[in-house]
């Protein structure tokens, strides 16, 4: 459809507006993590390379760095397994209350991290007595982490079709050895995708870490949420915050790329 | 003259047990409350091209899965050179199929495709590879083995599916719609080449057709599936020239039925009967002329009521005055269009041999 000159020019500016409010702020971080300024003066007097030499040799960033990729990778463990389960179950068997437990599993992606993270926190401190700590932490992520790997296998499997795996059985292929031959290979691009979704959403998660997080564990977002306002910290605050943006822009990126691409040509 | 003969009649009972590549005895299929096939008893001898053929809907496909393991039956049983294999899994039965979308795996090359099956049987790999490209080089696609199936046209792709299931030497080859994603002329290039891999390998083909050309032109024998029970098994003559039923007049070729008032003034019988538009000859009804109709013909009048002039033939829809409109088909031997669209809303004599026109029950 032809657009008039005038109605072109609003949508552009409102596409650069709203993508603007999103990433100039970021560009803001990204830039302030070498302002030369210990108190961020805009416009920057300098830039130095100092504040990433001071955040490097942190302890305190190294070991929540360290916890954060510890929680991310159990969760995406945790996520792929009854994820994928949770799939199978749900596109290849008729059973009662299907509709329902494919509900469930989605839910917890929208329920708010507050509300996840007082019900966990209660249930494993007075419900199980289960200790706070880094597995609470996993425990938590994975409620919302299965979602991502859920989606992405229902996808592929409702594209893929029984065909595939008829054929391969008809050649005299069992069911073990189809799925290892057939139905794996077919499922990895869209696993491969949900897991890096899984580990970016688990990597910046700060809500349910908080409540699920005992006194000693601390991930990298509650770190820099702690050290926000000591002033003497904020300079590496910028530099964690930038090294973050980072971190969740490849994983999704990837994710994307994968999840839209088309098993037949590759 | 032909009273209705039952559908066992035409089926050869001769053929001994161990020769018959399938059995199916009682087959049934519901899904739900809905009955896909409803009692099939079929015997397809070894070595044979059989087609099982019907409108969509009628079942056929149905025991096609059935046979292939991919639906296990609500009743009855499927036998497969003499072994009873209807609780069995597709995986440990001796038939492979060739899809309808061709089912190849996309992830795989052409070899690794039709390698699959001696793979999966753990044939040693030198084996494997010779016999996979043996099985190529059969369906001319010598030179294809390192593409995608992604990178092969419809055509290839379907010859692929063909070398894929060939190479394991099956007892029984299952097509389902072999030919029905392929634009016609392909389709009738890949006829006559099943045809000819067919009587090379001297595997039973067993292949599931909703055309009904396709089955005539390519099977020994073929089966009329309606509503999930066959009408009629014969040989394509048997099936075309002396359809069992008034479905399979009408789904084989054009039904052109005599019945009633009609069949009692005609042919001075009652009943409903059957003559193919080829066997007509149509003359003109003119009272001065000497009778052109024999004693072993049948005869009835009628007005042209349309005229189709399609290249190598016309086609004549005439209205007998006793009821009713038959169908006559007409090699243009000597006429051109000119001649043949005169002829709308002339009166015509319809003579066609008696020997041609057949009792059918009704079904």
């Amino acid at each position: 459809m032809n657009l008039s000159r005038t109605a072109r020019a609003s949508l552009w500016t409102a596409l650069v507006l709203g993508l603007g409010v999103i990433y100039v702020p970021l560009g803001v971080v990204v830039l302030n993590s070498f302002n030369s300024d210990r108190t961020f003066g805009w416009p920057p007097p300098g830039f130095t390379l100092q504040w990433w030499g001071a955040a490097w040799r942190s302890t305190g960033v190294r070991d929540a760095l360290w916890t954060s990729v510890q929680a991310g990778l159990g969760a995406t463990v945790i996520a792929l397994l009854l994820g994928t389960m949770a799939a199978f179950a749900v596109q290849r068997y008729r059973f009662f209350g299907r509709d329902t437990v494919s509900l469930l599993i989605v839910l917890p992606i929208a329920l708010p991290g507050i509300v996840t993270g007082i019900a966990l926190s209660n249930t494993f401190h007075s419900v199980l007595g289960v200790p706070l700590g880094l597995f609470t932490v996993i425990v938590g992520h994975a409620t919302f982490c299965v979602v991502t790997v859920y989606n992405n296998v229902l996808a592929r499997l409702r594209r893929m079709g029984l065909n595939l795996e008829e054929a391969s059985a008809d050649l005299g292929a069992d069911t073990f050895t189809t799925f290892r031959l057939v139905t794996f290979p077919m499922m990895r691009s869209a696993l491969l995708a949900g897991g890096l979704l899984a580990f970016a959403l688990s990597f910046d998660e700060i809500i349910v870490t908080t409540f699920t997080a005992g006194a000693g564990v601390r991930t990298l977002p509650i770190w820099i949420f702690e050290n926000l306002f000591r002033p003497n910290q904020a300079p590496v605050v910028n530099v964690v915050a930038a090294a973050l943006i980072v971190v969740s822009v490849v994983p999704i990126y990837l994710a994307q790329r994968l999840s839209g691409g088309d098993p037949q040509t590759r | 003259m032909f009273p209705f003969m039952p559908q066992q009649a035409v089926t050869p009972v001769t053929i001994p047990a161990s020769e018959h590549a399938v059995r199916l005895r009682g087959l049934r299929k519901s899904f739900g409350s809905v009955v896909a096939v409803a009692g099939v008893d079929l015997d397809v001898a070894d070595g044979e091209f059989f087609a099982m053929l019907g409108p969509s809907g009628s079942g056929k496909t149905t025991v096609l899965r059935m046979i292939a393991g991919f639906e296990s039956p609500t009743g009855g049983t499927v036998e497969l050179g003499g072994r009873d294999v209807t609780r069995l899994a597709p995986f440990e039965r001796d038939v492979n199929t060739v899809f309808q979308d061709y089912a190849l795996f996309p992830h795989m090359s052409v070899l690794e495709n039709v390698e699959y099956g001696l793979r999966v049987k753990r044939v040693p790999k030198t084996e494997r590879r010779t016999r996979a490209l043996e099985a190529l080089k059969s369906v001319r696609l010598d030179g294809f083995e390192k593409r995608r199936p992604a990178q092969l046209s419809g055509g290839q792709r379907q010859r692929v599916a063909l070398a894929r299931a060939l190479v394991n030497r099956p007892r029984v080859l299952l097509l389902d719609e072999p030919l029905g994603a392929l634009d016609l002329k392909l389709r009738e290039e890949m006829q006559v080449e099943l045809k000819a891999i067919q009587r090379e390998v001297g595997i039973t083909f067993l292949f599931v057709t909703h055309d009904q050309e396709e089955a005539l032109t390519m099977s020994d024998r073929v089966a009329v599936f309606n509503e999930g029970g066959i009408e009629q098994v014969g040989t394509p003559a048997e099936i075309y020239e002396r359809p069992a039923t008034a479905f399979v007049a009408g789904f084989v070729g054009t039904s052109n039925l005599i019945t009633g008032a009609a069949a009692r003034s005609v042919l001075g019988r009652d009943g409903t009967f059957s003559v193919r538009p080829e066997k007509l000859r149509v003359v003109p009804a003119d009272p001065g002329a000497p009778d052109p109709v024999s004693s072993d013909e049948h005869s009835a009048e009628g007005t042209v009521s349309e005229v189709v002039y399609a290249g190598p033939a016309t086609r004549f829809v005439v209205d007998l005055d006793v009821g009713g409109r038959l169908i006559a088909l007409q090699q243009n031997l000597e006429v051109s269009s000119m001649d043949v669209m005169g002829l709308r809303g002339r009166r015509v004599r319809l003579v066609w041999q008696r020997r041609h026109e057949f009792a059918i029950g009704s079904s």
